[in-house]
């Protein structure tokens, strides 16, 4: 679980999450040529090196196709910390929030 | 070979052996798939079957392929009345051992474009999963936690 938090404790980290969230799948290269589209500088080095450690924390996980290796968002962990800090019973009630939250700020999702 | 839509992974503290009779045997199942009973001990060729906790069949999809406590492929398509008639897409078990754990890896691909399931999927593997890991380090599965939509669909006997 700790390094989950710690994969997770960085912005350019959870960018990139966010971009599998978008486009599940995506090479190396796909995720390096649409940050640089989006005006985002993160060197191929540094993107790999991120997708390191969120593939150690099992954030990320991967499949080979060919010589091409996929990158897919893994929300296991995730879900397996909120399963342990939220019961049953509140669910209904933050899902309710988080719906009403996005309502208001007219999130672009 | 297409690309894979869904790639869950997940490390369970138990052996690989006992990971497949948790995926394969009903009674296992029924303990952590929030009372469904999930039946896909068969050879290729044989059903994969489901029972939803009403005891109404949920599932009754071909296995593709079984190669106990390694890998295991069937067909996936529910019988939910109220479901459009979408093609039958293919889920992926992987088991292997990594240190003292089984690392599990769920494929979920070949779905029609705009698939309603495909989108009730995405919230229903990481639930399943989470709960398969409780229940074989703990002995208890977890309270379901999955769409109101799917709860409530159990709820009425699908």
């Amino acid at each position: 679980m700790d390094a989950v938090f710690k994969a997770l404790a960085d912005a350019s980290r959870r960018e990139l999450l966010d971009r599998l969230r978008a486009e599940n799948g995506q090479t190396l290269g796909e995720l390096c040529e649409r940050l640089a589209k989006t005006g985002i500088g993160m060197s191929r080095q540094a993107v790999s090196k991120h997708l390191a450690i969120l593939e150690e924390a099992n954030l990320v996980a991967t499949v080979k196709r060919g010589r091409e290796k996929l990158h897919y968002l893994n929300p296991v962990p995730i879900h397996e910390i909120a399963e342990r800090w939220i019961g049953k019973f509140e669910r209904g009630r933050l899902q309710a929030l988080v719906d009403m939250k996005k309502a208001l700020e007219q999130s672009d999702e | 070979m297409s690309k894979p839509t869904f790639v869950y992974v997940t490390y369970i503290a138990a052996p690989p052996e006992k990971v497949w009779q948790a995926l394969t045997k009903a009674d296992l199942s029924e303990q952590y798939w929030f009372g469904y009973r999930v039946e896909a001990s068969g050879k290729p060729g044989d059903r994969m079957t489901a029972f939803n906790p009403a005891g109404v069949k949920a599932h009754d999809d071909p296995i593709i392929e079984s190669d106990p406590p390694r890998r295991l492929v069937y067909g996936w398509k529910p019988l939910y009345k109220d479901l459009p008639d979408e093609r039958m897409s293919r889920v992926t078990f992987e088991l292997e051992l990594f240190k003292d754990q089984t690392r599990l890896t769920v494929t979920h691909d070949d779905f029609d474009d705009g698939s309603i399931m495909f989108r009730m999927i995405s919230k229903g593997w990481p639930a399943v999963l989470s709960s398969l890991k409780s229940f074989l380090e703990t002995g208890k599965g977890l309270a379901p936690s999955w769409d109101d939509e799917a709860q409530k669909r159990a709820a009425a006997g699908a």
